[in-house]
């Protein structure tokens, strides 16, 4: 047992603003020394990720008094890490992400208990999220982070149409790529949510399949064509693609060298060969640090009350000197997460199929969606619309796709239950035609 | 190393890294906040770094299980032991007693076993007195948590040696960063929005030959819609300048523009209009593409600096001035290339945006603007090779891909000059009135944000302090907090039964600072009561924050990409603002 004295000295940095008050404190915070044994013993901390961002903010809400801190992570250590995820080492490649980190953590920072959960976020039910008191994310996925967005809106409670502060999980969510990162702070429910401002992430950079194969310009274009026509086609190592085999880089190496030879095309390289195939962001130690920083900050003003929280949305950019600037994110009235009303999509010709509405949900900048999954209830019977994940019913409902919504039995006010990997549970939309009835 | 390196590789090449993997940082003081600075300069592999720390990492208890360390940021006979726990990640349980300086450098070497490093177990002050050529070899300095008097000293000397100089400090939630630096060039400053160098306007010869030899009438169904919008776009802009005389200026003019080139879309034969991609492309370039092409102020100015017209050429023993560097000799070359073959512009850059276009139009384009850079870029590479002849130095002195590098991102250089660190603590020199706001932002306020990042004026620091959301505010008080410490060896707030009287204490030392200044009192107490709350705690949520940004800085100063802070960065973790000062 650590002696009184210890810990009052251990702390010391700590406790000078948890035990006095301050001007710019929040209007509710009361100094004592109750917050930083909150702090110590009770408050639990979820952070997503050990990567990257997870590194750090293991060791700075360690370092800042947080003790019982989980960390879930479903991937293991590769050498490309370890020139910013300071906690992994040589010997620890091969090993789980998040179970090296948990154990250096707990080594080198005494009282520290992280527990880690070596899985995917999905594999984890409500029960396991409602235990936290913050949920931090360090993900480069937006898919995921949308997923937690998701999951911590549904254990929200809602009595009689409002909604109990009690069941509110904060949310902090840092990203980063190159010089720039961001820093946000959700209160599920209460403020700007992840789909209300989905349109903040841009849509991946994809090349025209046509530009691919007929009129390639760029290195990229021709890196595309071997990845997505030539690898499937002559299958060289009976395998999918595996960016870390430099077998597989090679070839793709130099079968593009050999189509952009054919087009006359300059600058193709090794790495951006890797680059391309691997899809990497440009990340950096020194990016990591901060955004993982300003994250833990914000969770110890949080879990403290302190002072007043981000609000709720700061962005960093180091290019040219340093920039921050810092705004409110709002919430959108119409969110299909967080908002309790139906999104409505309108619809505005007659033929508009049922492949077209998906096409819809995939491209629409505030629905993103990746496969999702239509189901209805129409003439009194649920009916599986489409659904792409399970192989027999894709094949039973294949044929849906290129019937019309009203051949399906749809009406203008129907309702769709939609499933989609970004979300935990499924999303209502509701369908309104806006087109005249003389088009029909 | 290849693989290891590849994401930051994207970032600032592989002249960048080899940069890196070549420079030796000095970082003054192990605290939190320079161990975070070194976490990332180590990570990436920087060549070697030197820890200079006289502290002992210490414990009151022997049978302590934690790190107890001799609080480090107060003066040599500051002995009252006061131990700070925990804050650095990178102490271990069993270090006590041992120099903080050698054991931060055994555990960060762990982190990367391509990076050396080493330590001297002795304070900055003693260096500097007992062997002032210490710091001579240094690529960038970097002193965390340093007294006024230290700081001065080094400030100076690191002046002297023309070695750019890190300051930074964390006290609670706020973050200080200050950079001097004398004279900084960068050539690669990667900026964010970079206009594509075209030159639709004033074409050179081999584009004018390319596009006068395309007839878009003439062409088929399918080459109408696979030409390049770059030619789409130059033959309307001709037909404007045609009919009008000058370039579309007006937004009523461009939007003009814009319904010619949609119009000339082909129509097919139900006489619909086509959605041609590259006319849909031409359109929206009109607003990034469409202008006068000109040398930028920032350029004309570097063109036109004494540095760049008057080049030196030997330095006589003892003499102040400085032989030329290669920066300036290019710049001149260029210089040169503007006033002659360039006829008023640039060397281009000879790099196309990609656009929706047939394999074979697209390359053939490419070429054409590659080949002039080319051939500007020998031009330049002769003008410096006769340069160096006048100057006297041998041809080789100037690697032909420098002046490569730099005809590629002239647009975009950038010069930065600084002031030393020791004229702001001298009131002779440091005149208040001098002290400049560059940016001070506040949330929601988007709209201000474009015209705060332009305003270069001078501001009073007292105009400064009369607006309540300025970030001046926390350089007074941080600058009442070293004199407090210089005069009673704590930081304000330390003791738990001092903070009272220490806030009457702080209260004085900023006013005798604001006086000398010729400033006039604080209206308000309120951040002097939160500096006192503070007693110097280090946070390390706060310090990790800098860390990460001061190691960035480092970088930019060591691969000589990026435009570094000028000069002055301070952060408030309560609110998430930040603002940028220019002492």
């Amino acid at each position: 047992m650590m002696s009184s004295d210890h810990m009052h000295r251990r702390w010391s940095n700590l406790r000078k603003v948890l035990e006095r008050s301050g001007p710019f404190c929040r209007p509710d915070f009361e100094p004592s020394t109750e917050t930083l044994q909150f702090l110590l013993d009770n408050c639990k901390i979820l952070v997503i990720g050990a990567g990257g961002l997870g590194c750090e903010l293991l060791k700075d809400l360690g370092l800042m008094g947080f003790r019982q801190i989980h960390v879930i992570d479903m991937d293991t250590i590769e050498l490309s890490n370890l020139n910013r995820q300071f906690l992994f080492r040589h010997k620890d490649i091969g090993s789980s992400k998040a179970e090296v980190a948990a154990k250096f953590i707990n080594t080198k920072i005494p009282g520290c208990n992280v527990i880690s959960h070596c899985c995917k976020i999905q594999d984890k039910t409500e029960d396991f999220y409602r235990q936290f008191h913050i949920v931090i994310c360090g993900l480069d996925s937006i898919i995921a982070r949308r997923w937690i967005n998701g999951m911590l809106l549904s254990l929200l409670v809602y009595e009689d149409g409002e909604l109990d502060r009690s069941s509110v999980i904060p949310m902090i969510d840092g990203g980063t790529e190159g010089f720039k990162g961001n820093v946000r702070v959700i209160l599920p429910g209460l403020t700007a949510c992840i789909e209300c401002t989905l349109d903040l992430y841009p849509p991946q950079v994809t090349y025209p399949l046509c530009t691919i194969a007929n009129t390639p310009r760029l290195p990229e274009h021709c890196i595309e064509y071997v990845k997505v026509i030539q690898w499937p086609k002559e299958n060289p190592f009976e395998y999918a693609i595996d960016g870390d085999d430099p077998q597989h880089i090679n070839w793709i190496y130099e079968k593009s060298i050999e189509r952009a030879a054919q087009f006359g095309i300059q600058g193709l390289t090794y790495r951006l060969v890797q680059g391309v195939v691997k899809n990497i962001i440009p990340a950096v130690a020194s990016t990591n640090a901060v955004i993982a920083a300003a994250c833990a900050t914000e969770a110890f003003k949080l879990a403290s009350s302190c002072s007043a929280s981000l609000n709720n949305y700061m962005v960093l950019n180091d290019i040219d000197g340093i920039y921050t600037y810092t705004y409110e994110a709002e919430k959108k009235e119409d969110c299909v997460a967080c908002s309790q009303v139906p999104k409505e999509i309108e619809i505005y010709s007659p033929k508009f199929k049922l492949n077209d509405l998906i096409e819809l949900l995939c491209e629409k900048p505030d629905l993103q969606m990746k496969n999702p999954g239509l189901t209805a209830y129409i003439n009194g019977k649920n009916k599986t619309l489409y659904m792409q994940t399970v192989a027999s019913i894709e094949e039973r409902t294949r044929e849906n796709l290129t019937k019309t919504l009203v051949e399906l039995g749809l009406r203008n006010g129907s309702e769709i239950n939609v499933a989609d990997i970004t979300t935990p549970s499924a999303i209502v939309l509701k369908l309104k035609f806006v087109y005249c009835n003389s088009d029909m | 190393m290849h693989k290891l390196v590849i994401v930051v590789l994207m970032l600032w090449g592989d002249h960048g890294q080899t940069a890196l993997e070549g420079a030796h940082v000095c970082i003054i003081n192990a605290t939190a906040l320079g161990t975070e600075i070194l976490k990332s300069l180590v990570l990436p592999s920087i060549g070697a770094f030197t820890i200079v720390d006289g502290k002992k990492v210490t414990s009151e208890d022997i049978g302590a299980k934690y790190v107890l360390m001799k609080k480090s940021c107060t003066t040599d006979n500051f002995n009252v032991a006061i131990v700070y726990l925990l804050n650095s990640f990178f102490l271990e349980t069993d270090s006590v007693g041992k120099s903080r300086a050698q054991v931060a450098t055994q555990m960060l070497l762990e982190l990367n076993s391509d990076v050396r490093g080493d330590y001297i177990d002795e304070e900055p002050d003693q260096i500097l007195y007992n062997s002032p050529d210490f710091f001579n070899s240094f690529t960038v300095v970097v002193a965390t948590c340093l007294a006024e008097k230290s700081l001065v000293l080094l400030s100076q000397k690191l002046w002297e040696l023309n070695i750019p100089l890190i300051v930074c400090r964390t006290i609670g939630f706020i973050a200080y960063m200050r950079i001097q630096v004398k004279e900084h060039m960068v050539i690669e400053t990667h900026p964010d929005n970079e206009i594509p160098d075209l030159r639709l306007d004033k074409p050179f010869e081999t584009l004018k030959k390319h596009v006068d030899s395309v007839n878009l009438d003439a062409l088929s169904f399918k080459d109408h819609s696979h030409v390049p919008y770059l030619i789409v776009l130059y033959k309307f802009l001709e037909k404007w300048i045609l009919s009008k005389g000058e370039l579309p200026k007006s937004y009523k003019e461009k939007n003009q523009l814009k319904q010619m080139i949609r119009e000339g879309m082909r129509r097919d034969e139900n006489d619909i209009s086509n959605s041609e991609e590259n006319f849909e492309e031409a359109v929206k370039a009109v607003n990034t593409c469409v202008g006068c092409t000109e040398i930028p102020e920032n350029v004309t100015n570097v063109l036109n600096d004494d540095q760049c017209i008057n080049l030196t050429a030997k330095v006589l023993e003892k003499s102040t001035v400085v032989a030329s560097s290669s920066f300036w000799i290019i710049a001149k070359a260029v210089k040169d290339f503007v006033e002659n073959e360039g006829g008023g512009l640039l060397p281009l850059k000879g790099t196309l945006p990609d656009m929706t276009a047939d394999t074979e139009k697209y390359i053939t384009l490419q070429q054409i603007y590659h080949k002039q850079a080319i051939a500007d870029a020998e031009a330049v590479w002769r003008r410096t090779l006769q340069l160096l002849r006048q100057l006297g130095k041998s041809s080789d002195s100037i690697p032909e891909r420098d002046v490569k590098l730099f005809c590629r991102h002239a647009l975009n250089i950038h010069v930065a000059r600084g002031t030393c660190i020791a004229d702001e603590y001298d009131s002779k020199i440091f005149d208040a009135s001098n002290i400049g706001i560059v940016k001070s932002l506040k949330s929601t306020r988007l709209k201000l944000l474009q015209n705060f990042r332009n305003i270069k004026h001078h501001v009073h620091i007292l105009q400064c302090l009369e607006n309540p959301e300025s970030m001046m505010i926390y350089y007074v008080v941080l600058r009442g907090v070293e004199k407090f410490q210089t005069e009673y060896n704590s930081y304000p707030g330390e003791f738990d039964d001092q903070v009272e009287p220490d806030i009457v204490k702080l209260k004085t030392c900023i006013t005798k600072l604001l006086n000398e200044w010729g400033c006039g009192p604080l209206i308000k107490d309120d951040y002097v009561h939160e500096f006192c709350r503070f007693g110097g705690a280090e946070l390390h949520s706060v310090s990790a924050f800098l860390g990460g940004l001061a190691a960035q800085e480092v970088i930019k100063f060591v691969t000589n990409q990026y435009k570094p802070v000028h000069n002055t960065f301070i952060y408030d973790a309560v609110t998430s603002n930040s603002g940028t000062f220019f002492f």
